[in-house]
């Protein structure tokens, strides 16, 4: 009833909450389960416990939303998780487990997308029959054996529907254009486009810059709006900057499919943007602390250091220096803490998705329902038409949507590496958020005036959540392979580099051969004539499939052109 | 063909007699007949019931009932139904689709919500796309010809 792309719209969502529930599944079986039921307890290792200082609020709602206090110190984030080797009776590998998950879960994730692009592109290179499109239609779209008056409500709205869409596309092929104004008013668009993007790019740098120096000062000068700035002017840009780009394009007066696929782009645009600066004012924020802290390393030492001092004045300074004393019973929240950055990098992330979900919801509850009820009741007393003239009701933004949708699916791709729930959460947002975006478009949106038919297929929406995907798993990889783990949190703790759990595996459970062959195959020498075979077999193949669609087309053309010389004679 | 002589019978019991040896000349009148559940909501289900008629006026003996039902099922043939379809589709019943009748076709199929500049477009694109000979409307070899490619004729119709 809606139009098609509307449907495509749920039908993408509808995939997307399917590899979320396999990530989920992938992520809590195997991470969050075994660590629960195997792991030890909470309350029985420092690395688990709530420190003594934050005892007190840690059961607080306020920092259970915030996602510390207990929340913190769960299965849910990264820094709870013990680094030993095996756990209980099963031995079962933590963190060999952690760090393949963490790799499953991105290596399934490119998987599946190409694999629907390729599926995507196969659809669209076979039927593309159009020679009869309107005939079609009009003979053929009534269902005979509909016999319920509802469905054949609903039948009708659709045949409209499908009408209008052609009726659209024909008009389009058929519009002269004015060459030089047109062109005139694209580059004026694009220019009034690219200068948003500078504007909010900038606003976002100077508010986390502001929120440095707010952090520096201390938080409890500040209300809620100080502390919570940075995620408000993102979320509130990702609001209002889409309707001024829509703004900009009627500007430039393109065919509907087309202009949202700019829509698309300038939104996504946008959105790296912003999220890319709000990453780099993060690192900045990072180093500017550790030049006022000294270096990880040395606060490792320092940290060290410290605990054998405190050890030590456990033992009142009466224990010789190369004797061993029996280890005395320490509650495990009275033990100081080296800090922790893979669970707040964690924290932060669980924190940006719940207020995009939050963000969300609130918009489609005012921007949708309360404008429909305030058209629908105030517009008996309203001195012009509500319904027609503005406000009326709201469209179903389609290109926002999408657009929040596979933002969203990167910030859980990004974050996923540190705090396990995040799959979890994403699920749970996206079961409810279907229903109720379903409900806000029943039952308070109105059909598009120009109806159009999405594109064949969701290539569009596929291509840029590869390219999302992409670039989420860049921070984590870098991660794993440059950076050294907390010393005192984690899977990994106590190892130079993550990815030698892998190494420790060959070495201890696979038998030795397999080690060598391993070393053999992973030799420079090998990888890079490799990698050059494969560039060369995919340009290989990009021709072939190229020369295999002229062939198809030039077919195309002599079968029509038989046809018609068939039926006249 | 018993359960559709119920059918048939349950329409108008008093009329319909049971028993059929005699071949009685029995007919029911097409407000009976458009009232069936299968046909209720069809925005065609006049014309249906007008093309299966023997007098041409829409009331169908039980030989036109078992043909109207025999050529909707799903056994029938193609070109049976896309004979059948046509003579739906051509409301003057002069053997050919013109633009009148592909107006109100259109008209039938989105009850009447596009304007009257949409609806010229679509049936000067409908003649444009499926008119082979060139006489601005379409006969039976145009409409074949049309009906045979579509995919999904044989599913609705």
């Amino acid at each position: 009833h809606f139009g098609s792309s509307v449907a495509s719209y749920f039908i993408f969502l509808r995939w997307m909450y399917g590899i979320n529930m396999i990530l989920f599944g992938l992520t809590f079986g195997l991470v969050m389960v075994p660590e629960a039921l195997m792991g030890k307890p909470y309350g029985s290792l420092p690395r688990k416990t709530v420190p003594r200082a934050e005892e007190a609020s840690a059961m607080n709602f306020a920092t259970l939303w915030d996602f510390s206090g207990f929340a913190q110190y769960s299965v849910l984030f990264y820094g709870y998780y013990n680094n030993q080797r095996t756990i209980g009776w099963l031995k079962f590998r933590m963190p060999l487990s952690y760090f393949l998950v963490g790799v499953g879960t991105i290596g399934y994730s490119f998987m599946i997308v190409i694999r629907t692009m390729a599926r995507n592109a196969n659809e669209d290179g076979g039927g593309d029959d159009t020679s009869f499109n309107f005939s079609w239609k009009m003979f053929t779209s009534w269902d005979y054996l509909i016999g319920n008056p509802e469905t054949a409500d609903n039948k009708f709205a659709s045949i409209t529907t499908s009408f209008k869409e052609a009726i659209v596309e024909e008009q389009e092929s058929r519009k002269e254009e004015n060459i030089h104004l047109t062109r005139f008013l694209r580059v004026l668009a694009n220019f009034l486009a690219l200068c948003t993007l500078a504007g909010s790019g900038y606003l976002i740098f100077f508010v986390v810059r502001r929120s440095q120096k707010f952090a520096l000062e201390g938080l409890e000068n500040y209300g809620w709006w100080e502390r919570n700035e940075v995620n408000m002017v993102m979320s509130l840009l990702g609001m209002f900057c889409p309707t001024l780009f829509d703004v900009i394009s009627s500007l430039e007066n393109y065919h509907p499919r087309i202009a949202l696929r700019w829509q698309l782009g300038r939104i996504f645009a946008l959105f790296l943007g912003n999220l890319y600066t709000f990453i780099i004012a993060l690192m900045d924020e990072i180093n500017l602390k550790a030049r006022y802290l000294p270096p990880f390393a040395i606060l490792e030492k320092i940290v060290k250091y410290n605990m054998t001092i405190w050890e030590a004045s456990l033992y009142n300074g009466t224990i010789p220096e190369n004797s061993t004393a029996p280890p005395i019973q320490v509650d495990p929240a009275d033990v100081p803490r080296g800090p922790c950055w893979e669970t707040m990098v964690g924290q932060e992330f669980v924190r940006l998705t719940v207020s995009d979900t939050m963000t969300t919801y609130i918009t489609i509850l005012i921007g949708d329902f309360l404008r429909a009820v305030f058209v629908r009741f105030f517009n008996y007393c309203w001195c012009w038409d509500l319904e027609y003239g503005f406000p009326s009701y709201s469209e179903f933004d389609i290109s926002g949507n999408v657009l929040g949708l596979i933002f969203n699916q990167g910030m859980i791709w990004m974050g996923s590496f540190y705090a396990p729930c995040l799959p979890a959460i994403n699920v749970f947002r996206l079961h409810t958020s279907m229903y109720l975006q379903c409900w806000a478009v029943m039952c308070c949106n109105v059909p598009q005036e120009r109806v159009f038919k999405a594109s064949r297929s969701n290539n569009f929406y596929m291509a840029m959540l590869l390219f999302i995907l992409f670039l989420s798993t860049l921070p984590a990889v870098y991660t794993i392979v440059s950076i050294p783990p907390s010393f005192d949190c984690g899977p990994f703790s106590g190892k130079t580099r993550m990815f030698e759990v892998i190494s420790e595996t060959l070495e201890h459970d696979f038998p030795s051969w397999f080690g060598k062959v391993f070393g053999y195959a992973s030799n420079p020498g090998l990888i890079l004539p490799f990698i050059l075979l494969m560039v060369l077999s995919i340009y290989y193949l990009n021709a072939t499939s190229k020369s295999y669609k002229e062939a198809n087309l030039e077919l195309k053309k002599k079968l029509q052109s038989v046809r018609k010389r068939e039926l006249l004679i | 063909v018993y359960r559709l002589h119920g059918r048939y019978h349950e329409m108008a019991p008093n009329v319909v007699p049971m028993d059929y040896t005699k071949d009685p000349d029995v007919k029911l009148p097409m407000q009976l007949i458009i009232n069936m559940p299968e046909l209720k909501e069809n925005p065609f289900k006049e014309r249906i019931v007008e093309s299966f008629s023997e007098d041409g006026e829409g009331s169908l003996s039980f030989n036109d009932f078992v043909d109207m039902f025999s050529v909707l099922s799903e056994m029938a043939p193609r070109e049976l139904k896309a004979i059948y379809a046509f003579k739906i589709y051509d409301f003057n019943t002069d053997n050919f689709i013109c633009k009148a009748d592909l107006e109100k076709t259109l008209n039938k199929l989105t009850r009447e919500e596009l304007t009257a500049e949409e609806i010229t477009l679509v049936c000067e694109k409908v003649i444009e796309e499926a008119d082979m000979d060139g006489d601005g409307k379409l006969g039976f070899a145009d409409f074949e010809n049309m009906i045979s490619k579509a995919p999904d004729f044989l599913r609705y119709f």
